[in-house]
């Protein structure tokens, strides 16, 4: 049941986001006289300091969140998955390097090490992206290397090998399909990560630039007026309470499902 | 005759509920008696091991036993409240099991765990749990008791965790053993001490023993009385002298049959075809009736009735099936000209001086400090169409011997040529070419598929590294599903889909559709029931016939080197010490390793009296083997020579090479 509300909820999300461009909506449009408006019948969520509707900048907000989410993820997963598949299953000395790589990644605090990247980079969608993916890989890395550690010595590798395939099938066919499951989870909850993170970022000044609308950058400007008019900052903050919890809700359900599959 | 120690009435066990539901012990009774050992064997999946967990009502949450009574001594053990029970548990009834790698605590010592077992259920020792500790440990034959017992138990070996595990299950002067598989994974001259160990036990103690297991030769080694189970019910009982004479039940027979044999060589063995039936549904006939060769409409419409009392009786319609002439079921005969008058057979393998090395790296700098000789200079030829066994005990080498060959471990030294070429100077593609020459067939078929491809995939992976255009691939697919046994419409289903022998026979097709003219068979039937075993043994030699295909089969279970090998080889810690054809060396063993290697292998027939050569101790580490003759520190006949150099291999009169100073 729970998880069919966190997918409803994630496909509305979605929904919002894709169809933005399509929407009758101005997000950026000013109305002066509604100025820290409540909710009411015109605005259903209210308006910001300037005037403008909470609910259509929300709508805005979540096309910004599911770009960094989905383009982060994606990126990081494919890049952290591959290096960290090669490195577990040709070992040696490339393993001994990019594990010392991956651990002095570990040792920073991540948000830290993206906040210093986004400033030095300057601000913008592409740029945090960029910042945050930087630091994302290196948990699929991790993963990833020691799924491949312990695939590798399974006897379908040793067959593979008896047959003559070359290393690149070897890694393609026979290892990663197998890892996928535990890299689906923990993308999964990567995306609850990622949209936190780039809230982390906006609310900061980093990442989204004003007019446009992010869930972040809308709960820092709704920051100042918190005892005037405190709807600013709940309902982004909602919005992206409910994303985040339906992403870890999904990917708990994932993990339990996938590994099912892997007992059979 | 004295009242049984142990007496179990209708047990009937199941698993799950509504339409879940499985019984897998059902309608079970029988008796042991004082002195007694009775062996339950039967096939995996029979419900063997529920039944004993039953008896120490240890089953599983989702289980229940619905219906029965089992009475220990005095007792209705059914009817003891749980706390009373855990006193019975390691008190009057003791169990060991067949992991003893797994069921010892490993961040105790071996002593305390045993002292824990004294304390609770032996009142008269309490005060002097660590003296008794040691008594216990030199019971069940292990060295230096007061040393050892400060050790934990990765410091021991697999037979010495076996004696601790009995150790601790004699704290309590249990009056019923239950051992289930208790010897089935350890080496055979391990399992000669501790069989043993366990029958002098009794003698002293005067215990009775359930012993469960699937192999007969044990069965006749060490039971009074055994109980065939088949598919949840006993469906024979009988003395062990009268059940080896003369097997009455159908299923019985058939395990005989299914047994490879030197006398078999010539002939395919009578695998038991089919599987065990689903225990979820009510039988309406008898359970045996789909494998069964005697089956008539009257099996399949009414359940037998138990024929004979509970001690000796068999559950059959029929008083003697298959004691007439049986209808032979032959598939293939086995043409007398190819075993013996292939005088054209030419070298196909030539391995000589192969060494595989392991570093053993320490410190910062990863400093090679030793190598573990896993493969030490061993020397194999094989001839096309011809099967040799390479022979040995757990952790001799004989599996790193066959990745040496394959290169699949570089060999550190020596020389491996195949059809005249030079496997070890191949690299890259060259290599990868010459690969579809030599196959691989595992002991595990389910960990050696890839669980997300389907059947189809997997036996066409080989045709597609090396090329072969989809149009071929899918006859090529067609044409080997039909030889190795395997229905047409397996190739969209994925190997989980299939039962172990199956899986064993997709394994064989994989390596079978590049056509090689070597294969590497490591352990293929190890995991496989008997009449299993059987099935593959029969398509192995069967298409070796059709093919001319070797074999380098690397196992440990002699009995089917004597039914498939040509040759054998021994190996004891990464060398080869005896060589020879199959008579050879199983017949006239020369070398004092090959005469206890086979000694200790129990032979499924009461009478015969072997002498079985006990061997002190355990296989030394291949990283630190000992000076002179590897074998020395075990051998009985061990002279001065022997502990200074090793013996050079020499070609004897009959044309067997031989390792050792004595002969």
């Amino acid at each position: 049941m729970k998880q069919w509300i966190a997918m409803a909820i994630l496909l509305l999300w979605i929904a919002a986001a894709l169809l933005e461009p399509l929407l009758p909506i101005s997000p950026d449009e000013i109305h002066l006289p509604a100025i820290l408006a409540a909710p009411s019948a015109d605005f259903w969520l209210g308006n910001d300091g300037l005037g403008r509707s909470v609910a259509e900048r929300l709508i805005a907000g979540a096309r910004i969140a599911f770009v960094v989410a989905f383009s982060t993820v994606l990126v990081s997963a494919l890049a952290g998955t591959v290096i960290g598949a090669v490195s577990g299953y040709v070992g040696g000395a490339l393993d001994h390097f990019i594990s010392r790589v991956i651990d002095i990644m570990l040792a920073f605090p991540g948000i830290l090490l993206a906040i210093a990247l986004a400033a030095i980079l300057g601000p913008g969608i592409e740029n945090l992206i960029i910042a945050i993916s930087s630091v994302g890989w290196v948990g699929y890395a991790r993963l990833a290397r020691s799924q491949a550690m312990s695939l590798r010595t399974r006897e379908h590798i040793t067959a593979a090998i008896a047959l003559g395939s070359g290393q690149g099938r070897i890694v393609f066919r026979h290892l990663l399909p197998l890892m996928m499951a535990p890299l689906l989870v923990e993308a999964s909850f990567g995306i609850a990560a990622v949209i936190v993170a780039e809230a982390g970022l906006s609310f900061l000044g980093l990442g989204v630039q004003p007019p446009q609308a992010s869930w972040g950058s809308m709960i820092r400007e709704g920051a100042g007026f918190l005892l005037v008019a405190p709807h600013l900052a709940i309902f982004p903050g909602i919005a992206i309470m409910l994303v985040v919890l339906s992403a870890n809700l999904l990917g708990d359900w994932m993990r339990d499902r996938l590994d099912v599959r892997q007992n059979m | 005759m004295d009242k049984p120690v142990l007496q179990i009435n209708n047990l009937t066990t199941s698993i799950g509920r509504g339409g879940d539901r499985v019984v897998p012990v059902s309608n079970v009774s029988f008796q042991i008696r004082q002195d007694e050992t009775m062996a339950l064997l039967g096939e995996s999946g029979c419900g063997k091991s529920m039944t004993a967990l039953s008896i120490m009502r240890l089953l599983p949450p989702s289980a229940e036993i619905t219906d029965g009574d089992i009475m220990l001594e005095q007792s209705h053990l059914l009817d003891l409240s749980e706390r009373a029970m855990r006193a019975e548990r390691g008190g009057r009834v003791g169990m060991i099991f067949q992991e003893p790698m797994t069921s010892l605590n490993p961040v105790m010592t071996v002593g305390r765990q045993i002292g824990e077992a004294v304390k609770l259920h032996d009142a008269d020792n309490r005060k002097r749990v660590m003296e008794r500790v040691e008594e216990l440990l030199d019971d069940v034959g292990i060295p230096d008791p007061a040393r050892r017992m400060h050790e934990y138990p990765h410091q021991l070996s697999g037979g010495m965790k076996q004696r601790i595990m009995i150790a601790m299950a004699l704290a309590g002067r249990p009056r019923l053993l239950i051992a289930d598989e208790p010897t089935t994974a350890l080496d055979v001259t391990i399992q000669a001490q501790v069989l043993q160990l366990m029958k002098q036990l009794q003698q002293q103690t005067g215990m009775a023993i359930l012993l469960i297991t699937h192999d007969l030769g044990v069965v006749a080694e060490v039971a009074d009385r055994v109980g065939i189970m088949y598919a949840g019910e006993i469906v024979e009982t009988a003395d062990v002298a009268d059940f080896f004479s003369q097997p009455r039940h159908p299923y019985s027979q058939r395990l005989f049959e299914a047994l490879p044999t030197p006398q078999k060589r010539n002939r395919p063995l009578q695998a038991i075809e089919g599987q065990v039936p689903p225990l979820n549904a009510e039988f309406g006939g008898c359970r045996f009736v789909d494998r069964c060769p005697y089956a008539q409409t009257l099996c399949r419409e009414q359940i037998p009735q138990w024929r004979g009392d509970q001690n000796s009786g068999y559950r059959c319609h029929f008083e003697d099936a298959g004691s007439s002439d049986a209808v032979a079921t032959e598939e293939f005969e086995l043409a007398e000209e190819s075993i013996q008058g292939d005088t054209r057979a030419q070298a196909l393998l030539d391995v000589t001086d192969l060494k595989v090395w392991f570093p053993i790296r320490k410190g910062v700098f990863h400093r090679t400090v030793g190598h573990v000789r896993a493969v030490d200079g061993v020397d194999l030829n094989l001839s096309t169409g011809k099967t040799l066994a390479l022979v040995g005990e757990s952790g001799c080498g004989k599996t790193t011997a066959g990745k040496g060959i394959l290169q699949l471990i570089r060999p550190t030294a020596g020389s491996v040529m195949f059809n005249g070429e030079e496997l070890t100077q191949l690299k890259g593609r060259a290599l990868r070419k010459r690969r579809a020459d030599i196959q691989l067939i595992f002991q595990d078929p389910a960990s050696s598929m890839n669980p997300r491809m389907t059947v189809e995939e997997i036996i066409a992976e080989g045709l597609v590294v090396q090329g072969v255009g989809r149009e071929q691939r899918q006859l090529r697919i067609a044409e080997i599903l039909d030889q190795v046994g395997l229905p047409g419409d397996a190739v969209g289903r994925y190997p989980h889909e299939f039962s172990g022998g199956q899986r064993q026979r997709i394994a064989i097709a994989r390596a079978l559709i590049l056509e090689p003219q070597l294969i590497i068979c490591d352990e293929p039937t190890s995991a496989l029931d008997v009449s299993v075993q059987a099935q593959i043994l029969n398509l192995l030699k069967e298409l070796q016939q059709q093919r001319q295909i070797s074999y380098l089969f690397i196992t440990h279970n002699l009995a089917v080197v004597s039914y498939l090998a040509d040759d054998v080889a021994v190996m004891y810690l990464g060398r080869i010490v005896e060589q020879g054809s199959v008579e050879q060396i199983l017949d006239e063993p020369l070398h004092p390793y090959t005469q206890a290697l086979l000694s200790a292998v129990p032979v499924p027939d009461p009478d015969s009296k072997r002498e079985v050569i006990r061997l002190q101790g355990d296989m030394p580490s291949p990283a630190n083997p000992p000076s002179g003759c590897y074998f020395h520190p075990r051998c009985p006949q061990a002279m001065d020579e022997c502990r200074r150099s090793y013996p050079a291999g020499r070609e004897m009169d009959d044309g067997r090479r031989l390792s050792c100073h004595l002969v």
